[in-house]
């Protein structure tokens, strides 16, 4: 009996130092401030607590298909150039299925062709021949593992973003309740309109080739006036960014295909162009900045071709129009003004961490200021404190001596329950401290049922000893059904919750799961070493 | 101390007044919900959360007038703007304004909220920025605007320290307001409160929160709601039918679908927004009030073994006494924790210590009143349909009793 109480003792001794460590893990200081870093660094304070923004995006997806498409539209054109196959018409002739291309005017004897050929080279295609013309479209495992790719690689490159501005702890995963969608949590951020415009800033940067020289149209009307658009070239606007009185939407003709994709960026950093204002310059990928060069040799202003102009495109916005000088191989610059010190470092990021394949759109958003934040630390600790006072004193006034184990038994369970949340790292939130809150008025629950219980033994003339054997075994089964049904809410809240939701979920889980051990192992423990110490037939305190 | 000791209450004896009393509060609430329902469509008052739209905390350095700010927001196109005072002890000066979902524009999210700022900032003094606006001016654009003037003749990185103690300055005032940027003297150093006054100037108030959700989100949301609540009662009745049997999980189940429809008749009634967290607190209820119930039903199982002679009726009065102890003091513990919640929890969590508040009554009194009566009732019933040979559907029966208990 002595040894086995001894070993209990230890064992109670020993998790309650682990889940001390797990609460402040080493402190580098052991003063007041030095052990509150020290929690800090291992439970972090959710956003609600810090401050901070918390957004959901949604990513078009299918504007990657739609890109995807397009070059397998130039490809098919190239093919049947080559063939020497006449076909009127090839597009995607509707805008909700971007992954449906469809030629029309197609020779009879082309089709078997064309099925040849989009079973060599296009291999993700597949051929139908439909009412109107053939169909070549996109097999939709293809489509669903291109979505899929699209978002994960949104994530990788929001994380590039949100890393190089220095945010601790930021949240980007995929949003689990909605399809294609990405979560985005940002603690303690305060520029949060530069950020938002920086996590949702394409920054697809592309050279494109200038047809109508270096000089702009001043409007779409002018520039659709001089005839129709030859193939492989668009129309595309200028950034306002660019100098231009009296004309704010300048227009030029460029080739459809860029010169330079988005993909083909090695490294940009800010810079300074002649005239000494800020600006960006970049440097190409070996493979790009060859085909660059072939490129600039071929077209400059020392050959008689009229189009050796260049534009500079940022998300599809024409930011500056060159002509070439001589043959570039792997350098170029954004410049023509309009940045900041600030802006051309920030656009200078955007490029290194790579584009998005897709743009973004913000489903919603939620900010909470620092001062609020501040202050719901200050009122959930102040509830906290209350609410477990109250409980304590109760304990002790209604239970005597048997109150005393109680509260020893509900302080050792927020220890753990901490030292859980230390361990995970997990994020506390105020939702989250009402869990630690109900936590105590849960916990104490169980020691409630057992006391109770002994009380009506011992009311039946039992020996103190029976009487607590008694009590913890019949109350052991209800105490257990009571955590399951609150803990199967609580894991459902985990789940299907999110941000704050989940945190109260998690805490009082936690708290609940440490409560089957203080309640019932802890509390025994301490009644027996008391039940020890009494002389046979002495009265318990409860 | 003992506040209970050999009750003998006749609780089955009550059961017309329980049902009564239930009824009153059930159809009240139902009653509030469905007027509500024809006049605006909604069944329950639900937060910007589920129905999406805009809105915004906001605390002032001053006192003002809801009707003063919905006719600066009106005055700048958000008719529809919706302005509350936030009720509650530390919330003196703070105004809560909601825009519905037409006003929140999903192309441009935060359209909206930046409306309601440059409406109530007034006459903005050319080219100066507003150094209360939290969204946009933090530590990076105070150290830029000081870098840019160098008022001290330092680096950055100082400049970055200073910047650093004037939001920390700002956050730290009341409401996170600063009431002119003088208010920095004796924070900074005076020739930099110089240099900021040039680049900056203060708004009578600041933004606490935001919550913008777009409609897609909204029904996301929604539809998470009603699965988890839905969930929740599944597992609970999944639960009770394993370790009791079918009919202990369905009063069960009764009797928590009791209390959740009165929390949310209460919220209808007093016309509390229903948010994220308050489903969350609902949840817990589920859980909660689920614990009483199982207790009085351990207990009725138990009695049915050890009282074999006497009526189920009698077992049932008989356990409910017997728990009657712990069940109030159980539930008086927790809601004490909660009565603090919602006493000293502040603003964010007023709704969800309601719904606790509310639901820990509630489900004590239903674990009592509902769920042991229903037990009695479908024996009854059973016994007058004549098929049930055995007087007592006996739980124990199943052989399912530990031998402790």
């Amino acid at each position: 009996m002595q040894r086995t109480l001894l070993i209990k003792t230890v064992v109670i001794i020993v998790v309650l130092l682990v889940f001390v460590f797990g609460i402040f893990g080493k402190p580098d200081k052991f003063s007041g401030d030095g052990l509150k870093q020290a929690v800090l660094n291992r439970i972090h304070l959710g956003l609600d607590l810090k401050g901070g923004m918390h957004l959901i995006l949604q990513v078009m997806v299918d504007e990657a298909i739609g890109s995807e498409t397009d070059r397998a539209i130039e490809q098919l054109k190239d093919e049947m150039g080559k063939q020497g196959i006449t076909y009127t018409d090839i597009s995607k002739p509707d805008p909700e299925h971007a992954e449906k291309i469809v030629i029309k005017g197609l020779p009879i004897d082309a089709g078997p062709k064309l099925r040849a050929y989009v079973g060599d080279y296009l291999r993700q295609y597949s051929v139908t021949s439909g009412p109107d013309g053939w169909i070549v479209s996109m097999n939709p495992s293809e489509a669903a593992s291109l979505k899929e790719q699209t978002v994960d690689k949104s994530i990788e490159a929001i994380r590039n973003r949100v890393d190089t501005l220095g945010v601790t702890e930021p949240l980007i995963q995929r949003n689990g309740m909605g399809k294609e969608q990405i979560l985005v949590q940002l603690p303690g951020v305060d520029d949060l309109e530069r950020v938002k415009g920086i996590i949702q800033s394409t920054a697809r940067l592309e050279i494109h080739q200038v047809f109508n020289g270096g000089a702009p149209f001043p409007n779409e009307q002018v520039a659709l006036a001089q005839g129709p658009i030859p193939p492989g070239q668009v129309l595309m606007h200028a950034s306002p960014i660019m100098g231009n009185e009296g004309t704010p939407d300048q227009v030029y003709l460029v080739s459809k295909i860029p010169v330079v994709g988005g993909t083909d960026i090695l490294d940009a950093r800010p810079s300074t162009d002649e005239q000494g204002r800020p600006d960006v310059s970049f440097n190409l990928t070996a493979a790009a900045g060859q085909k660059f060069a072939a490129f600039t040799s071929a077209h400059n202003e020392n050959l008689p071709d009229p189009n050796h102009y260049l534009a500079v495109v940022l998300d599809n916005k024409i930011r500056e129009v060159a002509s070439i000088r001589q043959t570039i191989r792997d350098r170029g610059s954004i410049s023509g003004g309009g940045f900041t010190d600030q802006s051309a470092g920030d656009l200078a990021m955007l490029l290194r961490s790579g584009a998005l394949p897709a743009s973004l759109h913000y489903l919603s958003e939620s900010t909470v200021g620092p001062s609020l934040g501040a202050d719901s630390i200050r009122s959930g600790v102040k509830a906290a404190i209350a609410g477990m006072l109250a409980v304590l004193v109760f304990m002790l006034i209604y239970y005597r001596g048997a109150g005393v184990n109680a509260n020893v038994a509900l302080i050792l369970n927020l220890i753990i329950l901490l030292g859980f949340m230390g361990f995970f790292g997990a994020t506390l939130t105020l939702p989250g401290i009402a869990g630690v809150i109900l936590t105590v008025g849960m916990g104490v629950d169980s020691n409630v049922l057992i006391f109770e219980r002994i009380r009506e033994e011992l009311r039946h003339n039992k020996a103190p000893a029976a009487a607590v054997d008694q009590g913890f075994g019949r109350a052991w089964i209800t105490i257990v059904d009571t955590h399951v049904t609150t803990i199967v809410s609580a894991l459902i809240l985990i789940f299907v919750g999110s941000g704050p939701v989940s945190g109260f979920g998690l805490t009082l889980t936690f708290g609940l799961l440490a409560n089957l051990f203080t309640a019932v192992f802890v509390s025994r423990v301490i009644f027996d070493a008391v039940l020890n110490r009494k002389q046979r037939g002495q009265a318990l305190s409860i | 101390m003992e506040f209970f000791r050999n009750t003998n209450i006749d609780f089955l004896g009550k059961k017309w007044w329980f049902l009564a009393f239930s009824l009153v509060f059930s159809v009240a609430g139902i009653i509030s919900m469905a007027v509500r329902h024809h006049k605006t469509g909604d069944w329950l008052p639900l937060g910007v959360d589920f129905t999406g739209g805009t809105k915004v905390y906001l605390s002032f350095a001053d006192a003002r007038n809801e009707r003063e700010i919905h006719s600066a927001l009106s005055h700048a196109g958000l008719q529809r703007a919706v302005v509350q005072r936030l009720s509650g002890g530390d919330t003196a000066n703070q105004l809560v304004i909601t825009l519905d979902e037409k006003d929140t524009s999903q192309a441009e999210l935060s359209k909206g909220k930046n409306q309601i700022i440059a409406a109530l900032e007034g006459n903005a003094p050319a080219g100066k920025q507003n150094l209360n606006n939290n969204d946009r001016i933090g530590v990076s654009a105070v150290r830029d605007a000081l870098v840019a003037r160098d008022p001290l003749h330092v680096g950055t990185e100082e400049y970055e320290r200073i910047a650093r103690q004037v939001i920390d300055a700002r956050n730290q005032s009341p409401g996170g307001v600063l009431k002119s940027v003088d208010d920095l003297k004796g924070v900074v150093p005076a020739p930099v409160v110089e240099s900021l006054k040039q680049d900056f100037f203060t708004s009578n108030f600041a933004v606490r929160r935001a919550d913008i959700v777009g409609p897609q989100v909204g029904d996301q949301l929604k539809r998470q709601a009603k699965l988890a609540v839905g969930f929740s009662l599944v597992g609970m009745l999944v639960y009770l039918w394993f370790r009791f049997e079918l009919i202990y999980g369905v009063a069960a189940v009764v009797a928590v679908f009791h209390d959740t429809l009165i929390t949310l008749g209460a919220f209808s009634l007093t016309n509390q927004e229903i948010t994220l967290t308050v489903i969350a607190a609902i949840l817990t209820l589920v859980g909660y009030s689920m614990n009483d119930t199982i207790v009085v039903f351990d207990r009725i199982r138990e009695n049915v073994k050890l009282m074999r002679r006497e009526s189920l009726s009698e077992i049932v009065n008989r356990s409910i006494n017997q728990t009657l102890s712990r069940t109030i003091l159980t539930s008086g513990l927790t809601f004490l924790t909660v009565l603090s919640l919602f006493l000293f929890g502040g603003e964010v969590l007023r709704g969800f210590s309601f719904a606790l508040v509310i639901g820990i009554l509630i489900g004590t009194y239903s674990s009592i009143a509902i769920a042991a009566p229903m037990l009695v009732a479908y024996q009854q019933w059973r016994a007058r349909r004549g098929s049930g040979a055995a007087p007592v559907p006996v739980a124990a029966g199943k052989g399912k009793v530990r031998a402790k208990a």
